[in-house]
């Protein structure tokens, strides 16, 4: 079945429309919580698929996405919150977010983008330490992103009078926040779900593919492999900042503990778990790596009360251990990812693995 | 003056654990190309065992000495099964496998390890028994312990240990021919499987054992310490030039001396206007900067792109 | 002694190369001219590569330089010496291996075209236009070095013959004015090195200048129009192939006086 002619369909669009519509409605039913969950996912998926843009198809491993992230979330923390009594409108932010977030991308690219492929992982590593670091500390002598604790009361989405937040009526609908988070998202997803595929079907693209195979072969038919890292890098850098701007106002508050390592991990698990450079794979990874832990989280529990009459782990460090094996399984049984490109997938089964 | 003094002998003891843990790294990558994210968790692992082993011990009465030593068998040869059995079951069967799939199979594996020691030892701190007598020295206006002098003196010995291992046996000489070409080494009658095996499990006896200093030095553990010293350790053999034995050696000790000088000196250097607690970040910008400059390491050798 | 040929296409002036103690590179001058099939053969490290590698970029030479096409070629850009005219294959086959052939000619159009981020996203109507165009041009070349019907597979899955020719392709897509095969006859056996001797033939009848790297010393002499000869590093003999065979110096090379 060609998933792809699937979703060009007339069929196809309308069916998956009403699903994605009628969503939200569905997951209300077990509580705002399961809404929230799927707006987390959808975030995520716009997130794994601008870091697939550095890792899938550039083929630079990235291993500090995350910073790009806290740089969108806090730019839009301090520019819409009372932290500094500013309250810009979103047109200004998210941008602002962006061209910060591309900003970083450029400056740490420069200087590293010429180390192999290791190095540059363990380096983008430090950047997001660093990053995360500075926002624990810079607190004092000037107070400027508050610490440990965070900032709070972060305006939400708004355009002009309608807000994001709260419930609102629409059409004799009742449209909680996450609901509306949700189509928000939805439509971010959507966009950088064409931007993806456009990009990888384009002259950039392909250059970015062909560095990701062979750097020499590629500069030697006349890439300039330096400047379409960077671009690759700062491509991706901006998603992370849209995201994070998003992230900010969709929770109201941030703090750096939503920037630590693992987050970067979790990202680049979700491209490479679900099939890396292959759009579908990375919006599978995405969904799953995000809705699973929380069925754990939630299942768990229940689950072991219900057979052993108490708790014997807690459903914390279960969900954690089960994340790590999932990778190290994936990895040694389905190393192209679970839904890879139909190419490597024909490969792996010439070649008989 | 003496806050000089003081700041290098306090860096030589951390660096001397940094290089510790950075050998296992360069080891395994010289040999394989593999940052085995891991190897921060098996240090971690060492030090809980003995938390464990030398703790009960002396608590049914066993003299602090012969319960220290009991702990750090324990621990080096906990860790080294440990090592064995994280290559045998999640490295080899990757080993022609693109290279980013072993990386996120040790990030898995790293993750795997840390929630399971949270669910043997807990989530919260525990205390490491003090297994030397406190004894404070001066010099010249710094101060410094017995345990110091005995971390920079067990690594030494460990570290001179290792290296008459790698240049004076057999399988010495057959870890050196595999980091130099594996299909050679393994025509001239290497057994790859047998050294890259050894390469884990020497990397692991040398992380438990810093495990056990890291635990006697700060008398704390936790199921999360080995992330942050791990990727330090690694940084330190990235700076030293990764797969370089001696480079794994000096990056450590001058990653730790680089640290204890910039939280010691930060403050005045920035006007107050960053602290002591900025202390992580040094590592990650000395290691930015190096690479920047010398992108194979301080004493790594160039390693061209061939046509 | 090739000083002030007609027609020069490339000129490569007193190119030196050492790595450490090994002078790979000894002032090596030589003239390749417009329209030639030049070849330049030489015992298993006499340099050649070293000397294609100064020459398209990949190193940078200790002395000397190369004019080429009328200006000179800056060290340690590849990808300026290809958007100068410069292409080349490798000795070791490289190319984009989880790519489709097609698609690895396509990039061969990068250095020629233009599209950006923006043309990318928006998709306008020159950035269709040229997306168009790079695939029919890529389509003629798969059809050009005769490999159209594996224009789907993964480059990797494609036989060793079929992986040669395809990166001719790809090399021709960049529009070369001089094109460079490091060893294109290597482990060919004797049919597939006689069509390989054809298309190399057919390439220089359309237009293109061709410098070929060649351990098969039958099929350089056959094809080239003039030949140098390399050995530890220095230029032996530049001169049409008859004379090059007859030379005594380029017999005791090959025999290893």
């Amino acid at each position: 079945m060609n998933f792809g002619r699937f979703f060009r369909s007339t069929a196809g669009i309308a069916l998956t429309a009403a699903f994605l519509i009628a969503l939200p409605f569905v997951a209300a039913m077990g509580g705002q919580a399961w809404v929230r969950i799927l707006d987390f996912a959808i975030l995520y998926v716009f997130l794994a698929l601008g870091l697939n843009i550095v890792v899938g198809l550039a083929g630079l491993l990235d291993l500090g996405y995350i910073a790009f992230y806290a740089v969108g979330a806090y730019a839009w923390a301090l520019l819409a919150s009372p932290h500094f009594g500013l309250h810009w409108p979103i047109w200004a932010i998210l941008p602002i977010g962006a061209a910060l977030a591309c900003l970083a991308g450029v400056v740490l690219g420069s200087p590293t983008l010429k180390l192999r492929g290791d190095y540059l992982a363990i380096v983008t590593l430090g950047f997001g330490e660093i990053v995360r670091i500075f926002l624990n500390n810079l607190n004092s002598p000037i107070n400027v992103t508050n610490g440990p604790q965070g900032i709070t009361l972060i305006d939400p989405v708004s355009f002009g009078a309608f807000k994001f937040s709260g419930t609102t009526q629409i059409f004799g609908f009742a449209l909680s926040g996450p609901q509306k988070y949700y189509f928000l998202l939805v439509a971010l997803a959507i966009l950088v779900i064409i931007i993806n595929v456009r990009l990888q079907n384009s002259r950039i693209g392909r250059a970015w593919q062909a560095i990701r195979e062979d750097e020499i072969a590629a500069k030697a038919i006349g890439i300039n492999t330096r400047n379409l890292k960077l671009l690759a890098f700062a491509m991706g850098a901006s998603f992370g900042g849209v995201a994070g701007g998003i992230f900010s106002a969709m929770q109201g508050f941030v703090s750096p503990e939503s920037f630590s390592l693992i987050e970067s991990i979790m990202i680049l698990a979700m491209v490479v778990l679900g099939g890396m450079g292959h759009i579908p794979g990375v919006i599978l990874g995405a969904v799953l790596l995000t809705v699973l832990p929380e069925v754990l989280r939630y299942g768990v529990g229940p689950l072991q009360m219900a057979v052993f009459g108490k708790m014997l782990v807690d459903p914390e460090s279960l969900r954690m251990l089960v994340f790590g094996l999932a990778l190290v399984l994936v990895m040694r049984f389905k190393p192209a990812g679970l839904w890879p490109s139909p190419e490597r997938k024909r490969e792996l089964q010439e070649t008989g693995k | 003056m003496d806050i000089f003094l003081q700041q290098i002998i306090n860096g030589l003891v951390q660096g001397s654990i940094y290089a510790l843990v950075a050998l296992g790294y360069t080891m395994v990558y010289g040999i394989m190309g593999l940052i085995n994210f891991a190897h921060g968790e098996v240090v971690m692992i060492g030090t809980l065992v003995t938390i464990t082993v030398a703790g009960s011990l002396i608590k049914a009465g066993m003299p602090v000495a012969v319960a220290g030593l009991a702990g750090l068998m324990a621990a080096v040869l906990v860790c080294m099964a440990l090592g064995w059995a994280l290559e045998r079951v999640a490295y080899r069967p990757l080993r022609n496998a693109p290279r980013l799939t072993p990386l996120i199979t040790a990030i898995g594996m790293s993750i795997v390890l840390q929630n399971l020691a949270m669910m043997i030892w807990g989530r919260n701190y525990m205390t490491f028994p003090s297994l030397l007598p406190k004894m404070d020295f001066e010099f010249a206006g710094a101060n410094f312990t017995l345990i110091q002098i005995i971390i920079v003196l067990v690594s030494a010995a460990t570290m001179g240990g290792l290296l008459l291992l790698v240049y004076r046996t057999k399988l010495g000489m057959a870890m050196r021919a595999t980091a130099q070409n594996p299909a050679v080494a393994s025509l001239m009658g290497v057994n790859i499987n047998r050294v890259i095996a050894a390469a884990f499990v020497i990397g692991s006896a040398l992380g438990a054992v810093a495990g056990v200093m890291v635990g006697t030095y700060y008398e704390i553990a936790h199921y999360q310490m080995g992330f942050m010293l791990g990727l330090k350790a690694f940084t330190a053999a990235v700076l030293g030039g990764i797969g370089n034995l001696a480079g794994a050696m000096l990056g450590g000790i001058l990653l730790g001396i680089i640290e204890a000088l910039g939280a010691g000196y930060i403050g005045d250097l920035t006007g107050g206007f960053l602290g002591s607690h900025y202390q992580d970040i040094f590592a990650f910008v000395v290691l930015i900067v190096v690479l920047m400059f010398k992108p194979s390491g301080l004493f790594g050798e160039k390693t061209g792109d061939r046509a | 002694m090739s000083a002030n040929l007609p027609n020069p296409l490339l000129e490569a002036k007193a190119v030196a190369k050492h790595f450490g103690g090994v002078k790979a590179l000894q002032d090596v001058s030589l003239t390749i001219r417009k329209g030639e099939i030049y070849g330049l053969i030489g015992p298993n490290g006499a340099g050649k590569t070293t000397f294609f590698n100064c020459m398209t970029g990949l190193y940078v030479p200790d002395g000397g330089g190369f004019v080429f096409d009328g200006a000179p070629l800056v060290a340690d850009a590849p990808d300026k010496a290809a958007a100068r005219g410069i292409a080349r294959t490798f000795q070791n086959i490289r190319l984009f291996g989880n790519m489709t052939a097609l698609e690895n000619v396509m990039v061969g159009r990068h250095v020629r075209t233009k599209a950006g981020v923006l043309g990318a996203m928006f998709q306008n109507a020159a950035t269709k236009a040229e997306e168009a165009a790079i695939r029919q041009k890529a389509i003629d070349l798969l059809h050009y070095v005769r490999i159209e019907e594996r224009a789907d597979d993964l480059s990797r899955n494609l036989s060793y013959g079929d992986q040669r020719r395809l990166e001719i392709a790809r090399a021709l897509a960049t529009d070369p004015k001089l094109l460079c095969l490091d060893e294109p006859a290597a482990g060919m056996n004797g049919t597939e090195t006689e069509q390989l001797r054809e298309l190399i033939d057919g390439i220089r009848r359309d237009g293109t200048t061709i410098l070929l790297i060649e351990h098969d010393v039958k099929l350089v002499m056959g094809l080239c129009d003039r030949v140098a000869v390399l050995d530890y590093g220095a230029l032996v003999i530049e001169d049409v192939p008859a004379v090059v065979q007859k030379d005594q110096r380029v017999i005791e090379a090959y025999l290893g006086a």
